[in-house]
């Protein structure tokens, strides 16, 4: 029995996971066959991984929660472990279910857009990369799949990238969730390191009595704060909206932004209990709470509007994790699902009217019911789910969290009075989403209203039809909820879902009061958007700030850019002998010590007729007077150095030295006149000083490094392995050739790869010279000089550097 | 370059380098040489061609463009290091074959080929720099 479990767990993660990730590519490649068909086989995919989630339900209570686990990267001890709870089980289905229905939906779309393939392979990573979020028990594993949501979501959201809008909402998303990644990482290290496990399941012992748990808060709050889009972190999610309706459906949903709902809930076990946690939870949640809701009514675009909806309804579920009760935690659970369920149902409906109409603008549309009944239909549920109307799935939640925070208590008040505000104002969306498009006369829109083809119309009615199932079939939803509340509060008691409403009960009278006030904020919704328009137009937001600091990130690279790559020859060498000097000076004057006065070494006369060569070779170089001359006067240097290393038994290193050297004097004699440089080289007084005097300290401290080198005693080693085993494990008796192809041969294939790109470099260079030089023509060609002032460094920096 | 011997000389100047540079590359093993050098002559061997005929002519005797040379002395070195994967031993592990050839005995070896791939990564890059640095003279007036 467990066997077959853990079979259909490891077949569920394939297909959940593994399938949409590897199927990214393939469905991008398909559309080109099948065109239409493309949103109906995407859905395929994730139903089948639906349904191998939904089979893993029953035996929730009983399996352990691991049930996969692989060497990931053995050298280092990472396993990746997956782990299946009621928790994980229930974030995974919300999102294959929505997910699902996106993917068909955004098949009729997108129709003719000539990268719909591209784009359901991005929503299909997406998917993949967000299930394994919720389902990895590995906090490295946790990492990468938070990352890889970022990286997706910066693909889908930045999907029209001919639009400055978009690009930019894409970038913001990824840096803003990517600062939270890093915040991750570093809180699931400390994590690891205060419980000894790299698993999320080997922390079970509370945690807030641990001296690292202030730190873990501040982390772990910043990752989920970031990626939920809680206030002060909240404007990005509002700039994300410039990606297709469906990006937005499935992001602001079900997945995305409820990756940090998601953290907060899995660690709450651990790390709720501390005023840390709770205390900033419900302070943000709170304020994201009041602010999203007030905002919704500040917009006109229907998308916007829901897009500040959701940043209120993720302020609601950390306000409820921040209570922190099981009463609060259960509430978040079902208000987690239901909102999933008609967030989703409302984007795709207003992208079905975009799709009818050609305008989003709430102002602009009327009477829609006629010719959109079945969108209507599906607004109408989503809305009343929203509104919190029983027997929808929304009611229950709303009746939950209003019990959970009816206690007599002074910051339990407080909580109650957002809850009731944000319900409100978010009911009075739903209403106006819901009713205010579809009711009264038709207004003239951009296009004839039509109704959008099946594959968009399928999606927010199922959706509706589960919100009202669900709430009637309590049973079935006990058998994932009741698993995920204790994986969530292990001390709760078994959850049930509510089956009867308590007319006389606190909750429910708030409810009724929520109504009322929803149905006059309804009424008052014209007056209200432009007072709150005109109250709130200068409250700060990060938004702009973060063009400020994302623009000056740009400007400080270039100015530190151009102060290292000025392009200026004569600096960068008389900066590389400078720290060179300096380099090898200061261990010497701090450290080590300096040499000793060395012998006056026992030399035979052609050994000094070497010497004096190689001495004479170096003052023809600093006193000749033409450039030709320095350059043969420093092939005639060099090989005396070669002979040198000749004489002394290196016969290899002298050989290659004076091919070098012969080699260097014909390139560099090229490069002379290729650059059409003077035959001569006067220089100012000054540089002359300059440069000979930085020359002669490089040239002194080398000397004085190879003098104390030479004092220390050889160590024999290595060369006596060499002698010893060349001849015999590499059958050569060239020791030097030898440790080159075969000892270290890596070594070499990293040099000759290097020689290899210097090559490739060295032509381009050449080629980038002569195609930016002037053409000797009749009429002035200015090309290269509009050029030059239009990027003031590129050009110069090439010309310049082709002699080196 | 206009004179007349250097430009009568080159050709088998060239000639007795190039087949000295193979030299070296071979003896490599047991005497100084190896690919490293035996590149370097070789592309000095070039250079002096380029200079007497014009680079043009040199380019077209070598019927490939420098760096395709230099590539695919890259991928022979990086091959002969993969040889060793059909032994189930690490990358670049030495692999010696010994023929009987009668009087003598034949010793094949990949770090002789990787030798090669050196040597002709050398030749190639060098060559294709040098003759890019004398096509100039040509366009100078």
């Amino acid at each position: 029995m467990q066997a077959t479990r853990d079979m259909i767990g490891i077949y569920a993660l394939l297909l959940a996971i593994g399938l949409p990730i590897v199927m990214a590519w393939p469905l991008a490649a398909l559309e080109r066959w099948v065109r239409g068909a493309i949103g109906w086989i995407a859905a395929l995919m994730g139903l089948a991984g639906l349904g191998a989630l939904l089979l893993l339900v029953p035996g929730l209570g009983e399996t352990p929660s691991r049930v996969l686990e692989l060497d990931w990267v053995p050298s280092l001890g990472l396993r990746l472990a997956f782990r299946i709870d009621g928790l994980s089980l229930t974030f995974a289905i919300t999102i294959a279910a929505v997910g699902s229905l996106v993917l068909l939906y955004a098949g009729d779309y997108l129709k003719g857009h000539p990268h719909r393939g591209r784009f359901i392979g991005f929503l299909s990573l997406f998917l993949g990369a967000m299930q394994g979020l919720v389902l990895v028990d590995s906090i490295v594993g946790l990492y990468a799949f938070w990352e890889l949501t970022s990286l997706a979501s910066f693909l889908l959201i930045g999907f029209d990238a001919d639009r400055q809008a978009a690009r930019r909402g894409a970038i913001q998303a990824l840096v803003v969730t990517g600062i939270g990644g890093l915040a991750l990482l570093a809180g699931g290290v400390t994590l690891a390191l205060v419980t000894g496990s790299w698993q999320l399941s080997g922390a079970t012992a509370s945690l807030v009595a641990s001296p690292a748990f202030p730190l873990l808060a501040a982390l772990f709050l910043l990752a989920a704060t970031t990626k939920s889009a809680q206030v002060p972190f909240h404007f990005w999610l509002p700039n994300a909206m410039e990606a297709p309706t469906p990006v937005s459906a499935l992001l602001h949903s079900a997945t995305m932004v409820q990756a940090g709902v998601y953290l907060v809930l899995r660690l709450s076990s651990v790390m709720s209990g501390g005023i840390w946690w709770n205390g900033t939870l419900m302070v943000l949640g709170a304020l994201t709470l009041a602010w999203g809701a007030f905002g919704a009514f500040r917009e006109t675009d229907l998308k916007q509007v829901l897009a500040q909806t959701t940043i209120a309804s993720l302020g609601l579920l950390m306000l409820l994790a921040g209570i922190g009760s099981e009463l609060a935690l259960a509430a978040a659970l079902i208000y987690f699902v239901a909102h999933a369920l008609y967030k989703a149902a409302l984007f795709l409906v207003v992208g079905g009217i975009d799709h009818g109409t050609g305008t989003r603008d709430i102002t602009s549309l009327r009477g829609l019911r006629e010719p959109m009944s079945l969108s209507f239909i599906a607004a109408l549920m989503a809305g009343a789910a929203m509104l919190g109307v029983p027997p929808l799935l929304g009611f229950w939640a709303k009746e939950e969290m209003y019990k959970a925070a009816a206690l007599p208590d002074m910051a339990m008040i407080a909580a109650l009075a957002v809850l009731v505000l944000g319900n409100v104002l978010l009911g009075a969306v739903g209403l106006l989403l819901a009713i205010r498009p579809f009711m009264g006369v038709q207004l003239a829109t951009p296009k004839l209203p039509h109704e959008a083809p099946w594959g968009m119309i399928a999606g927010p009615l199922l959706l509706g039809i589960a919100g009202l199932a669900l709430a009637l079939l309590p049973g079935e939803v006990e058998r994932l909820l009741a698993p995920a509340l204790a994986a969530v509060a292990p001390a709760a008691k078994p959850f049930h879902m509510p089956r009867g409403i308590d007319l006389i009960g606190v909750p429910f009278l708030l409810s009724m009061l929520t109504w009322a006030l929803a149905m006059v904020a309804y009424r008052l919704f014209n007056p209200m958007r432009i007072g709150l328009n005109k109250a709130l137009r200068r409250v700060p937001s990060l938004d702009r700030g973060f063009d400020r600091a994302y623009f000056g990130l740009v400007r400080l690279a270039g100015a530190v850019t151009r102060l290292l790559h000025h392009g200026r020859l004569e600096i960068a060498m008389l900066t590389i002998f400078v720290m060179l000097a300096a380099a090898v000076l200061l261990p010497l004057a701090l450290a080590d010590g300096w040499p000793l006065r060395p012998n006056w070494p026992d030399l035979r006369l052609e050994e000094w007729g070497v010497m004096a060569l190689a001495v004479a070779g170096v003052v023809t170089v600093v006193f000749a007077p033409g450039r030709l001359m320095a350059i043969l006067a420093l092939g005639i240097q060099g090989t005396a150095v070669s002979l040198i290393f000749l004489l002394f038994g290196a016969p290899d290193l002298g050989f290659t030295q004076f091919m070098v050297e012969i080699l260097s004097v014909v390139i560099l004699g090229l490069v002379m006149t290729r650059l059409k440089l003077e035959g001569r080289d006067p220089r100012p007084m000054e540089d002359w000083l300059r440069d000979g005097s930085v020359a002669l300290v490089a040239g002194g401290a080398v000397t004085l490094l190879l003098l104390r080198v030479l004092e220390t005693p050889l160590d024999p080693r290595l060369s006596d392995f060499f002698n010893e085993n060349s001849a015999a494990l590499a059958h050569g008796k060239n020791i030097v050739n030898v440790i080159l192809v075969d000892f270290r041969g890596l070594d070499t294939l990293g040099e000759i790869s290097v020689v290899m790109a210097a090559g490739i470099a060295v032509l381009a260079l050449i080629r980038v010279a002569r195609s930016a030089k002037p053409v000797p023509a009749a009429a002035p060609v200015p090309e290269p000089e509009a050029e030059a002032e239009a990027e003031p460094d590129k050009p110069k920096r090439a010309r310049r550097r082709s002699p080196a | 370059m206009n004179s007349l011997i250097f430009r009568t000389v080159a050709p088998f100047l060239t000639a007795v380098m190039l087949a000295f540079s193979i030299f070296v590359l071979l003896r490599g093993h047991n005497e100084p040489g190896g690919g490293f050098i035996g590149g370097l002559i070789a592309a000095s061997a070039l250079a002096i061609y380029g200079m007497a005929l014009g680079p043009d002519v040199a380019r077209k005797a070598l019927r490939v463009h420098p760096l395709v040379i230099a590539a695919a002395g890259l991928l022979i070195a990086i091959l002969s290091g993969m040889m060793s994967l059909a032994y189930d031993v690490p990358f670049l592990t030495g692999l010696w074959a010994e023929f009987n050839m009668g009087r003598d005995v034949l010793t094949l070896s990949t770090p002789m080929l990787f030798d090669f791939g050196v040597y002709l990564v050398v030749v190639g890059a060098v060559a294709s720099m040098v003759l890019g640095l004398e096509d100039n003279e040509e366009e100078s007036p």
